[in-house]
């Protein structure tokens, strides 16, 4: 082979393997889940509390994993329920989050999640009434929690009663038996933030842990706080 | 060894005498300057420990340093060939130097046995990076630690300013949190420890393998479900540290951290009761204080973990080899 043919054939290597390369760092920095987040920042005046409101549903009823557990969030644009579970947030804001319940609810593993703690006053309002403790162990137990550790908030979502439960995502409030749970926590500095619910609720996998609660948009999601 | 002539003597002489006097201001600078700031810190007598031993690698590495550099540098400006000066010397003399060799690997077999005895001896000593650590650990603090175990099982003990404090360490996905028996076995996510106090972990999983790692503390020691693994250490002064998850344990793994503090014992007491009133009403709900509790697999469903008398272990009655 000729001394510039040798070049060339260098050269595409070399280019071939930087390819590979800037590939692989790609495919590590991309997100392999689905759904997307939802923008808060422009949904109110700069300094006013942003309305947050989300559903959780035992079976999210479409989507690659129809049967699995999943949070929805309100899109604040359009009203809609969607599975887009990451929430882009002003900063130093107050947020008022309101979860509508639609699960079916067990005893608690660490009923120390049952304590609510890292919301304003630390309490949550359920169905009207302001609580600070929900005991897993009687009635229908906690269904789910919604919970940002790095804050140290976590608040219990207390489970559904009787059989007329919803099947599938969305859940409509008119029409399915839910809780409401309604509370307030204030968004820190900007950074991101992950959420999770602390139940084990992805039923069928090892300790309740897989499925759902190990994907992300399903039953954890980010808090992509931002300066305005 | 291409240096082949009367001077070769002398240069090595002269090359001893560079190293020894630059090892030594490179190692009293390191001592002085360096050392002290070195991980983990010293906010308790365990991290101490480990920068005493970190210092002591380094201070025992830099002079190999400094003589690989030495002897580097001083070939590079005195030992190359020269314009119109003799042809360097080439064959085997440039390829070896038995008494040079035998040297370098008897000093450094020696330098090396030596840093493992040292390592062995400092990681099972008191206050050692690992041999307090583990459901046997090898050596126990100075005090009734068996005594205050006890206690803190059969939901008795009290804490008061000098006295150990045990702290149940919780692994779950994804979280740690943390019981303090001498409190009324409140639970809570924050770990909060008093100034000057010896503390006693006893670190368990309620789901899969995770490890507690207060870094700065001089802390590691692995979560396991069923298991109470035992790790000693005695605060010093007050600071802040953070607790990480060091064992991949699923998708929040990278965010299982949580920031922890060392304060005044007033500003601990003061805390843990105000904690204890505040979460009062969820301690009742809470399983009886136990070494490892045993949740139910399957998940959710008949998950609480009340039963901490499955498992025979009982840490108390076998751990640390100061009992007998």
């Amino acid at each position: 082979m000729s001394k510039g043919g040798r070049l060339v054939v260098s050269l595409g290597l070399f280019l071939v393997a930087a390819a590979l390369v800037v590939w692989a760092v790609a495919v590590y920095l991309t997100p392999g889940t689905p759904g997307g987040e939802l923008n808060f920042t422009n949904t109110q005046a700069a300094g006013q509390p942003v309305n947050l409101t989300v559903q959780t549903v035992g079976s999210i009823g479409f989507g690659p994993h129809p049967t699995w557990v999943s949070y929805m969030t309100k899109d604040p644009a359009s009203g809609q329920w969607v599975q887009d579970n990451t929430w882009v947030l002003p900063a130093h804001t107050e947020v008022h989050m309101t979860i509508y319940q639609f699960d079916s609810g067990s005893p608690l593993r660490n009923q120390v999640w049952g304590q609510v703690e890292g919301t304003q006053g630390n309490s949550a309002t359920i169905n009207g009434k302001t609580v600070s403790v929900v005991n897993s162990n009687v009635g229908a137990g906690v269904g789910h929690t919604f919970a940002i550790p790095s804050l140290n908030l976590i608040v219990p979502l207390p489970g559904v009663t009787g059989n007329n439960i919803c099947g599938a995502g969305p859940c409509l409030a008119n029409k399915w038996p839910h809780n409401t749970v309604s509370f307030s926590f204030k968004t820190p500095g900007a950074g991101n933030y992950n959420w999770q619910c602390f139940v084990p609720c992805g039923l069928g996998y090892l300790f309740g842990n897989g499925g759902g609660m190990s994907t992300e948009n399903y039953m954890g999601g980010f808090l992509d706080v931002v300066a305005r | 060894m291409a240096k082949n002539n009367s001077n070769y003597g002398s240069d090595l002489r002269k090359i001893l005498w560079i190293w020894a006097v630059i090892s030594i201001i490179v190692d009293v600078l390191f001592w002085f300057l360096v050392g002290p700031h070195m991980a983990p810190g010293r906010l308790t007598e365990t991290a101490k420990n480990d920068q005493m031993d970190l210092n002591i690698l380094m201070i025992c590495a830099l002079p190999v340093i400094v003589g690989v550099w030495t002897y580097w540098g001083w070939s590079l400006t005195h030992w190359g060939a020269k314009q119109n000066g003799p042809e360097p010397i080439g064959g085997p003399a440039a390829r070896s130097n038995l008494k040079v060799q035998t040297w370098w690997i008897a000093s450094s077999s020696v330098l090396v046995l030596a840093l493992a005895i040292f390592g062995t001896l400092a990681l099972i000593m008191d206050h050692g990076s690992g041999g307090g650590e583990g459901p046997n650990p090898v050596w126990m603090p100075d005090g009734p630690v068996t005594q205050v175990e006890t206690a803190a099982l059969n939901g008795t003990a009290t804490w008061s300013p000098g006295k150990i404090l045990p702290v149940q360490v919780i692994g779950q996905q994804w979280k740690f949190t943390y019981r303090y028996p001498t409190f009324g076995g409140f639970e809570t996510q924050q770990l909060i420890l008093p100034a000057n106090t010896t503390i006693v972990f006893n670190v368990t999983s309620l789901d899969v393998i995770h490890s507690f790692w207060a870094y700065q503390l001089g802390v590691k020691a692995d979560a396991n479900p069923g298991v109470n693994d035992v790790a000693f250490t005695e605060t010093k002064g007050t600071g802040n540290f953070e607790v990480r998850c060091s064992e991949l344990c699923g998708i929040w793994h990278g965010a299982m951290y949580n920031s922890g503090a060392v304060v005044s014992q007033s500003t601990f007491q003061q805390w843990a009761t105000s904690t204890q009133a505040a979460t009062a009403a969820n301690t009742a709900l809470l399983p009886k204080f136990a070494w490892t509790y045993t949740p139910d697999a399957n998940g959710a469903a008949g998950g609480y973990y009340p039963d901490g008398n499955l498992t025979p272990y009982s840490s108390v009655q076998v751990y640390g080899a100061k009992q007998s």
